[in-house]
């Protein structure tokens, strides 16, 4: 008997056999894992890392404290504070006085031109902004922080070097002494950069703004929502819950799943085509950005809903029907809102993904320079993504930052809808 | 009651597709190299008129023809911007499509600049070297009136007096309007320095433009992307590279980058101007007449961009980097603009 079973080799001996080589097995591939795991969040920590490091200055403006006359004689000539006459005035001389005036020492005109251009070509208008808003500043003298010129602001930034040579600086070495000054004396600081919130585009980059951006954002997103929220939930209802399973089911079935797949720019195209060529829509409107993401994002919702409705059980169904319910009752008043948080989740992950999008936004004529903020659909409008790469490409140095201020916006966006998915998925959501 | 609330709000958006077809803001489309300047003019004319600011879309000067002759009427720009004069083709597609009374105005000159990272040396090259550097075939270096695959690894190579470096370019991507002008002003010019090359023009104007056009695919011609910007990061981080952009990226980044002497000279502000620096190119836009008084502003907008103080030698243009005409040619447009001549067919 002994002699038998020594011979045989016993099961529990060759599970102890191997057992150091199936440890082992599994350390490797949960080492695998984490590696996998702890690479992505180092590719993530170093692409916030990088660009918060090189945007935060955005939201930080330089400004230029100037004792400034508000001369009648130049504004209000004849002392009625005519709104036309007030709009129309000549308030950069006002700036340039004022600039004279700290500076008595430059007299060319060509040393006149460099003083005057350390401060922003905007530092007129926000003069006339004061003088709009309160007339009766009017012949009084006030301490006034304006905009400082870009060059200005990136030299106090840190951005030029001041200890290269001349030559290879774009602020040469009289400007920097009065910057210098300036700084010595307190009448240059940085400020929170009110006006990348409220201004449009401008190629002016301490000008421009990122309000228009997503003004745009927000109407190409309200047109989408209105559209592919419908449409998209109703589609995965007939489907799930009324079509007969047949051929033309099943093919309509695969060609959602497949146009998920369609690359974006493809929508762009069917829409320059459709929606511009022959409706007649105009080019680069709101309305028709908002439509051709509907397209885009309509197979993701109808693909989320249908998996939300899919997942309410048949129990539920079966006693609506049981009590009587007819099968639209049955769906409308139990089916359906048990599923809502899967279809809204569905939808905020499909609005934000269109909140991303450029490439079919090209082809549309969205890809602009715009200065006014949209009002409305059917205005020009651009949207953040695009005002990024059209940031990006800018030659002056101070676009860089404001680059990457404008990414922060945008991944502030994306992170508060999918935050809110995440929410509306575990205040909601039932599981059986 | 759903179906009628859809159909009254789908009646609803139509109509109001209807009521924007009278437009009260310009819309410009065209070349990327024109879109930062005509954009600070767009800019400047929003603010100091009553009018609304002109929509730009920087579309590439052929994608700006294509759109600009496409028709008459609201829909179509009035405007288109390019780098390059319009082609005989795209004046017969316009006036297929009704667009026949086209005035040209040329604003100013861009010089595309071969620049290094300022800690490499400033290079030396003539139009013969870049030709020689970046074609795809070349000339039999043993001599003959051969083309051979271009066997140049290193600059040396190319031309004994410049440095041992390794043939490095980042240039623009065929698509771009820059790529075109470099290729026709810089390649050809250096392939005209070989006589039987320049005889194929006359013979064989196919073969000419594939030996002078087309740029090698081994490497050492990288293609970096429409971003000027990125050009100049990657040639700061790597100080052997070469890399190819218009001037107004060299002038905001003088600091970090140096334009190489092409033929002996220096890609400066008055070499352009003056036109001694050999890859320069002019820049133009187009206005469609049949829109003059159709669209408010056009006249003043025309009027702003070839002010003085737009386009002048103390402009702001010339703040952004571009290269003003010479005063007399500026006068002549400036005229041409008011009397609105149109294009000769």
């Amino acid at each position: 008997m002994n002699s038998h079973s020594d011979k045989r080799v016993r099961t529990i001996d060759r599970v102890n056999a191997s057992l150091a080589e199936r440890y082992a097995r599994e350390r490797r591939f949960r080492t695998a894992g984490l590696a996998a795991v702890s690479l992505g969040l180092l590719f993530v920590s170093f692409l916030f890392i990088s660009i918060v490091g090189n945007g935060y200055t955005a939201f930080h403006q330089t400004k230029i404290a100037l004792e400034v006359f508000f001369d009648p004689q130049q504004l209000d000539p004849d002392g009625r504070h005519d709104y036309d006459a007030l709009t129309r005035a000549d308030y950069g001389g006002l700036v340039k006085a004022s600039m004279r005036n700290s500076f008595p020492a430059v007299k060319t005109r060509q040393e006149k031109r460099a003083l005057y251009a350390m401060v922003s070509s905007g530092a007129a208008f926000e003069l006339q902004h004061m003088v709009l808003a309160d007339p009766s500043l009017i012949g009084t003298t006030q301490a006034v922080w304006l905009t400082a010129d870009d060059d200005i602001d990136m030299l106090v930034k840190g951005h030029i070097d001041r200890s290269v040579p001349e030559s290879e600086r774009r602020v040469d070495d009289r400007t920097l002494a009065w910057v210098e000054r300036l700084e010595q004396e307190g009448a240059l600081k940085r400020r929170f950069n009110t006006a990348f919130f409220t201004n449009g585009d401008s190629r002016e980059p301490e000008l421009a703004g990122i309000a228009g951006a997503v003004m745009g954002s927000c109407y190409v997103l309200l047109v989408t929502l209105l559209l592919a929220f419908p449409i998209a939930v109703a589609t995965a209802v007939y489907l799930e819950e009324f079509a007969p399973r047949n051929r033309w089911t099943d093919l309509i079935e695969v060609n959602i799943n497949n146009l998920a797949a369609v690359p974006s720019i493809v929508f762009g195209l069917l829409g320059l085509a459709v929606f511009i060529n022959f409706f007649g829509l105009p080019r680069s409107a709101a309305l028709v950005g908002g439509l051709v993401l509907t397209l885009m994002t309509l197979p993701t919702i109808i693909i989320a809903s249908r998996a939300a409705l899919k997942s309410v059980p048949p129990s539920i169904r079966e006693a609506a029907l049981g009590v009587g319910a007819s099968q639209q009752q049955t769906i409308f008043h139990h089916v359906l809102p048990l599923a809502l948080p899967g279809m809204l989740t569905g939808t905020i992950i499909g609005m934000a993904q269109a909140l991303g999008e450029t490439a079919p936004l090209l082809m549309i004529g969205m890809v602009a320079f715009i200065v006014d903020i949209p009002g409305g659909a059917l205005d020009p409008a651009t949207v953040l993504p695009v005002q990024i790469f059209l940031w990006a490409d800018s030659p002056e140095r101070a676009f860089v930052e404001r680059t990457s201020g404008a990414i922060m916006v945008l991944l502030f966006f994306l992170v508060t809808m999918n935050a809110l998915a995440v929410v509306l998925r575990k205040r909601f959501e039932r599981r059986w | 009651m759903n179906i009628k609330t859809v159909s009254a709000a789908v009646v609803l958006t139509f109509s109001g597709a209807v009521s924007a077809a009278s437009r009260d803001y310009i819309s410009i489309v065209g070349s990327s190299t024109v879109y930062p300047f005509s954009t600070v003019v767009a800019e400047t004319f929003g603010k100091t008129t009553g009018f609304k600011t002109p929509k730009i879309e920087s579309t590439g000067s052929g994608g700006g023809f294509k759109l600009f002759c496409a028709g008459v009427g609201i829909e179509h720009p009035d405007i288109t911007n390019a780098s390059r004069a319009i082609k005989s083709s795209e004046v017969e597609s316009c006036a297929k499509n009704g667009v026949t009374e086209i005035v040209e105005v040329k604003i100013g000159y861009d010089g595309i600049v071969v620049a290094n990272a300022k800690q490499a040396e400033q290079l030396a090259l003539s139009r013969k070297d870049i030709f020689m550097a970046l074609a795809k075939d070349v000339p039999d270096p043993n001599g003959g009136e051969k083309l051979v695959a271009n066997p140049y690894k290193s600059w040396q190579e190319v031309n004994s007096t410049l440095p041992a470096t390794k043939i490095e370019v980042l240039g623009p991507p065929p698509t771009s309007g820059t790529r075109d002008a470099f290729v026709e002003l810089a390649m050809e010019g250096g392939c005209q320095a070989f006589d039987f090359i320049k005889a194929m023009k006359k013979t064989d104007g196919r073969m000419y433009q594939g030996v002078c056009h087309t740029i090698r695919e081994d490497g050492a011609f990288i293609e970096a992307g429409e971003n000027d910007n990125l050009i100049v990061q990657k040639l700061e981080a790597n100080p052997a590279a070469l890399g190819i952009f218009g001037f107004s990226f060299l002038d905001q980044n003088s600091d970090k980058v140096q334009g190489a002497k092409i033929d002996g000279i220096e890609p400066t502000f008055e070499a352009i101007a003056d036109g001694t620096y050999p890859i320069s190119r002019p820049l133009f836009f187009y206005v469609k007449r049949a829109h003059l008084g159709k669209v408010p502003g056009i006249e003043a907008f025309l009027a702003e961009f070839t002010s003085e103080k737009a386009w002048g030698e103390e402009g702001y243009l010339v703040d952004k980097g571009m290269i003003p005409m010479p005063p007399a040619e500026r006068e002549r447009f400036a005229a041409n603009v008011k009397m609105l001549y149109s294009l000769e067919k």
